[in-house]
């Protein structure tokens, strides 16, 4: 059965659905969808909804400070509820810490990877031409090495001090951002409505702002969630290589690292800052696996 | 010329060109370097007379396109110059990068080639079921599975492996520490856990592919033409879906053992086995800058050849290609 | 077939497509089901077959073939009787066949498979049926893949697909929609030829009824998964009951009295234009438009009728030739068009849909336009856009709405609001109604003749469709592979004699007369002008 007739087999009832919803207005209607969403994009909000909370409130949740040392090295569960590190520190205060420094940061190189990319990619096919071309090559080249491999070699020559971290990692992160946004943005920029706009003289940035980026924002937004899980685990596992966020700051995948040799005694206590690492990304991953069917009717993507 | 050659000519020409522009970006950046490149990789307390003899010894008082051009004649012929760790180490023997390289490729290689002799298999089958059943109770929990799956960290996956399988139950072995002397058999016993980590991986992600890619191709008008002319399902899917689905199969493929690159990095660490990936993260460490260079190209060679490849198999089953108007 | 119901899936709830419909066919006869997109006939089609599509499912009554009911056997024994006694004929031919085997192996699969024939004299039958079919070179057309043989000669291929095992039934699903009128004339006739020579019933699924009038013995008309009415050809076209029916006509029946009066508003003069890779599409086209009437481009698609319109509009500047807009020449490139002059150039495109944004109110998409060239705000604006609103027959209500929340025919009609919004003198129409059912085409062409004669506007009209083509123009120009072949008022180019294509063209448009088809070939096989032409193909 083709869409058309879908619809039009649809017609009365949509057209109800439609009217109900104009009338709920836009709170209601998300929490409406909320209600009718699968139990694991429930999950992952909620799961989402924690690690904010202990983000901001680091300070007034951990019992200790971040670096502060307070027992002695490798400490059992009990005293200190998690037990210590391998120089003395709370294990369970520097895991609230964790949430804060390695969210944070990983949420700041995706915000600046995706400005760069999607503006880039909005201008890129909106203006289309030469520079499309150009800037198509420059991306497939880079995109022709695995981005690790490539923000290795930065590291090696620029050091691994933050800044540098974040820059380097947002700019192979924004080349994934700029082609997503091409693509999206290309198959809207034919449309007859891009060209109605500009027989009746509208200027660049106006029908990129109000013509075409609307119509992208659901995919983009999608992508969001998936370049955010992957720029996370990129940094973790830079981290974890002693590359990524330097001691003494407490960030997760160096806690991995730091701690690893308990693994051999059968201690889990290197796994939790890992496995705080999975449940963001599963939660993350299914929120955005869930937003992905309520947008854009991709069922099987 | 037959369009097939010439079509695929064009892309081992641009895979080509593509790896060239890759290697002058490699040497290129280290000249971003900031401030004197010697004295940096040396460290602050070594005098200008020790800098200057290292200088002189690395073949860095020679300009830059000298250097460039000297290296990348060597390293098309494999050999990718000094490293400098020994150049530092006075008294020390100066040792090549290939020399230092050498065996780690194999292993890692070893371990790529294992990981993919399990992992292709496993993930396309799985994922042709999934994309036949689709919506079923199997679809469903290879779906959740396999989204988690790929949200975990390579490390979690690893570290868990290793708490379960080799600590607690002494079934694997915890490191997969091999030498010159290891035999094959003990090699591959060495290499378990390290292989179903990534295994583990790689399957979900191309799993996830594969089916989206099937699932897409069933949906063809001529798909369902096949099944009103009362051909049976197996008929379908092997007679006509096949022929047209090694295209889309391949650049999963490629995509995903190109993906088994990167996670081989994580892996290696954390079973602390001597390939490629670990020296690489160590010559990063103490800035061993013509070992990063190596290791850089040898990545990204692969890389490249593996998406070429499956540009090539697509070209290869394109009817349109094979059978020119 | 008796009482059946399908219901389809969308979101994760089931809706009704077809609501109960029996449907009864006999031996060598051939039904015709009608009905606008939506009406539910291709999935009935396919329900004939014991079929349903992913996302639908039969619910409900018996589909009895030949005393077998389809619905109660079993899979396997269903898969037997599909392409051996039932066959299918699918809409796009270019998608339907596998681009990986050759297209005699696709046609013989089926009579290998459950071994109706020998391979060797499956073949035979395929390549006989081909020749039936007028294909040209019977004997080796089957050796080429899909790729390699046009759209026209692929649509015959499958009917003599559907054919090789000698089936009872044949459903043909819009076989013909995707073609050309001067191609699809000789599918019809092949397919008729064949269907009648070899005594099949069949059941042919069209929204043309001219077409439908050819093929069929009895029509069934659908609407909304149901029947509104159902007999034999002859008395359906001459006494149709149902007012619904009726309305399946009504376009034709428009008829605009023709005015060529008035100056030169548009004058394009030796317009040679190409696309990037230098290939042309319009050779010396000179073409005049004048003040506040109507001019219909008629052609077929590649006829470059549309680039003909991007190249008023500025989208597309001419390698040579010049555009003169009220007696000034109009810069060739859009970018050199200064704002005054965009406005009044305007264009209505065909399909509604990617014409909105989606994103987009409907007053702030005719406020802008307003604001933007003309100056208003506020409450003048507001008032502006209620008076548009007004024009096109819709309430002030719909000022809040998504386009999503409009039907196609609103939709349609918020875009020559848009056009129209900013005053301007002339209008491109570029087959503006050819995407929206028969009775919503009507009304779109109504209210622009009704605008018309308020305002003035003068439209330069893009169709391929005779029937449209008699309801709006005042005058004619029809091309073909880029160059105009005749231009004049819509009586000269109507009434004969002919130029060659036109002739071709016009003879070419299925009418309603069921004896319409025997007669143009009887006509053509005489040897006229435009049999020539059609012996090219």
């Amino acid at each position: 059965m083709s869409d058309q007739e879908q619809l039009a087999a649809a017609g009365p009832a949509e057209e109800i659905t439609l009217a109900a919803r104009r009338k709920r207005g836009k709170f209601a209607t998300a929490m409406y969808e909320l209600g009718k969403a699968p139990i694991t994009a429930k999950f992952g909000l909620l799961m989402i909804v924690i690690y904010l909370i202990l983000a901001v409130f680091a300070p007034l949740i951990a019992p200790y400070g971040e670096s502060e040392v307070v027992g002695r090295q490798y400490e059992p569960w009990g005293d200190f509820m998690l037990g210590t590190d391998q120089i003395g520190r709370d294990m369970l205060s520097r895991l609230i810490y964790g949430a804060r420094n390695s969210v944070s940061i990983a949420f700041i190189t995706t915000v600046i990877a995706f400005l760069l990319g999607s503006v880039v990619g909005l201008i890129s096919a909106c203006v289309g031409g030469w520079m499309d071309l150009g800037l198509g090559r420059f991306v497939d080249t880079l995109m022709a090495i695995p981005s690790l491999i490539f923000t290795l070699v930065l590291l090696t020559i620029f050091g691994t001090d933050l800044i540098t971290l974040i820059l380097v990692i947002a700019i192979f992160d924004a080349t994934r951002v700029y082609r997503l946004c091409r693509a999206v943005a290309v198959n809207i920029v034919v449309m007859d409505f891009v060209e109605a706009a500009r027989l009746q003289g509208e200027k660049l940035p106006w029908i990129m702002a109000r013509e075409v980026l609307p119509n992208i924002l659901p995919p983009l937004a999608a992508e969001f969630g998936m370049r955010f899980c992957f720029v996370f685990l990129t940094i973790a596992a830079l981290s974890f290589l002693g590359l990524g966020i330097q001691p003494p700051t407490a960030d997760w995948g160096s806690m991995v690292r730091e701690n690893a040799t308990l693994i051999n005694y059968g201690d889990i206590t290197p796994l939790l800052p890992a496995a705080a690492i999975a449940l963001l990304t599963v939660s993350v991953n299914f929120v955005v696996d869930w937003f992905l069917h309520k947008t854009s009717g991709l069922r099987d993507v | 010329m037959h369009p097939i050659f010439k079509t695929s000519l064009q892309r081992l020409a641009l895979g080509i060109a593509t790896l060239w522009v890759v290697s002058v970006l490699v040497f290129g950046m280290f000249e971003m370097l900031p401030g004197n490149f010697a004295q940096a990789v040396l460290g602050q307390s070594a005098t200008p007379e020790i800098v200057a003899s290292f200088e002189k010894r690395a073949g860095l008082d020679q300009p830059f396109l000298t250097r460039y051009g000297t290296w990348l004649v060597g390293a098309v012929q494999g050999d990718f110059g000094v490293s400098y760790n020994s150049l530092m180490n006075t008294g020390g023997q100066p040792r090549t990068v290939s020399s230092i390289i050498g065996t780690r490729l194999e292993n890692t290689l070893f371990l790529a080639v294992a990981v993919a002799i399990v992992a292709v298999p496993l993930a396309l089958g799985i994922g042709l079921l999934a994309a036949l059943y689709r919506n079923s109770i199997f679809d469903r929990v290879a779906n959740a599975a396999t989204l988690t799956s790929i949200s975990f960290p390579e490390f979690f996956v690893g570290y868990i492996l290793m708490l379960f399988l080799a600590v607690q139950h002494p079934w694997f072995y915890a490191t997969a520490k091999v030498d010159s002397l290891t035999t094959f058999s003990e090699h591959i016993a060495r290499i378990g856990l390290p292989v179903i980590c990534l295994v583990l991986v790689i399957v979900a992600h191309m799993m996830r592919m594969t089916r989206a890619a099937i699932i897409n191709l069933l949906a063809s008008p001529f798909i369902e033409m096949a099944r009103l002319k009362g051909v049976p399902p197996s008929r379908v899917i092997w007679h006509h879906a096949l022929p047209n689905a090694w295209a889309p199969i391949a650049t999963v493929v490629a995509l995903n053992l190109a993906y088994l690159v990167v996670g081989v990095v994580v892996v290696e660490v954390v079973f602390n086995y001597p390939g490629i990936g670990q020296l690489m993260v160590d010559a990063v460490q103490s800035r061993d800058i013509p070992v990063v260079q190596a290791c850089a190209i040898i990545f990204a060679a692969v890389y490249i050849l593996l998406n070429l490849s499956a540009d090539i198999v697509g070209i290869v089953t394109n009817p349109r290609l094979l059978h020119p108007r | 077939m008796r009482g059946i119901e399908i219901e389809g899936q969308s979101e994760d709830t089931w809706f009704p497509i077809i609501k109960g419909m029996d449907l009864t066919l006999h031996r060598g006869e051939v039904l015709g089901l009608i009905g606008e997109s939506g009406a539910g006939k291709s999935t009935m089609g396919l329900a004939a077959m014991g079929f349903a599509r992913d996302g639908c499912r039969i619910t409900a009554g018996s589909i009895k073939f030949d005393g077998m009911d389809l619905r109660t056997m079993p899979e396997s024994e269903r898969r037997k009787l599909r392409g051996v006694r039932i066959a299918y004929v699918a809409q796009s031919a270019a998608a339907s066949f596998n681009p990986a085997h050759r297209l005699i192996d696709q046609c013989v699969e089926t009579a290998m498979l459950y071994g109706v024939s020998s391979v060797a004299e499956a073949r035979k039958n395929t390549i006989d049926l081909f020749r039936r079919l007028h294909l040209p070179d019977p004997e080796n057309i089957g050796e080429r893949y899909p790729h390699q043989v046009s759209g026209g000669q692929l649509q015959r291929v499958m009917t003599a697909m559907a054919m090789v095992c000698g089936p009872d039934l044949i459903v043909f699903d819009e076989p013909t929609t995707a073609l050309d009128v001067t191609t699809q004339i000789e599918v019809l006739a092949s397919i008729k030829e064949v269907v009648k020579e070899l005594h099949k019933a069949a059941i042919y699924i069209t929204h043309d009824l001219a077409v439908v009038a050819q093929m069929a013995d009895r029509i069934m008309v659908l609407r909304y998964g149901e029947v509104v009415e159902e007999a034999p050809t002859r008395r359906m076209l001459t006494d149709p009951q149902q007012p619904y029916t009726k309305s399946l006509w009504a376009v034709r029946t428009l008829h605009k009295d023709e005015d060529t009066s008035g100056d030169k508003l548009l004058s394009i003069r030796n317009v040679v234009a190409a696309y990037g890779g230098g290939v042309r599409v319009l050779h010396d086209v000179s073409v005049d438009v004048p003040r506040g009437r109507t001019v219909a481009v008629v052609g077929e698609s590649g006829s470059g009728k549309s680039t003909l319109a991007r190249v008023i509009t500025g989208l597309l500047p001419p390698v040579s030739g010049s555009v003169e807009f009220d007696g000034k020449p109009l810069p060739p490139a859009l970018a050199q068009r200064p704002k005054s002059l965009l406005r009044k150039v305007q264009m209505i495109y065909q399909m509604p849909d990617p014409a909105l944004n989606p994103k987009r109110r409907i007053g702030d998409m005719l406020g802008r336009a307003v604001t933007y060239h003309l100056g208003l705000t506020g409450k003048d604006r507001a008032r502006r856009v209620s008076e548009l609103l007004d024009m096109i027959e819709l309430d002030d209500s719909y000022r809040e709405r998504l386009p999503m929340e409009l039907s196609g025919g609103q939709k349609q009609r918020v875009c020559i609001a848009r056009a129209l919004a900013v005053e301007p003198d002339l209008v491109i129409c570029d087959e503006v109604t050819s995407a929206l059912d028969q009775i919503v085409a009507e009304e779109i062409l109504k209210l622009l003749l009704r605008i018309q004669k308020e305002l003035g506007v003068t439209y330069l009209y893009i169709t391929h469709d005779i029937a449209t083509v008699k309801a709006i123009a005042d005058e004619i120009v029809v091309m073909h592979q880029g160059k105009v072949v005749e231009s004049g008022s819509k009586t000269e180019i109507l009434t004969p004699p002919h130029a060659d294509y036109t002739e071709l063209l016009l003879s070419s448009v299925p009418e309603m007369d069921p004896d319409w088809l025997d007669n143009v070939l009887a006509e053509r096989a005489k040897g006229g002008a435009g049999a020539a032409i059609a012996q090219d193909r």
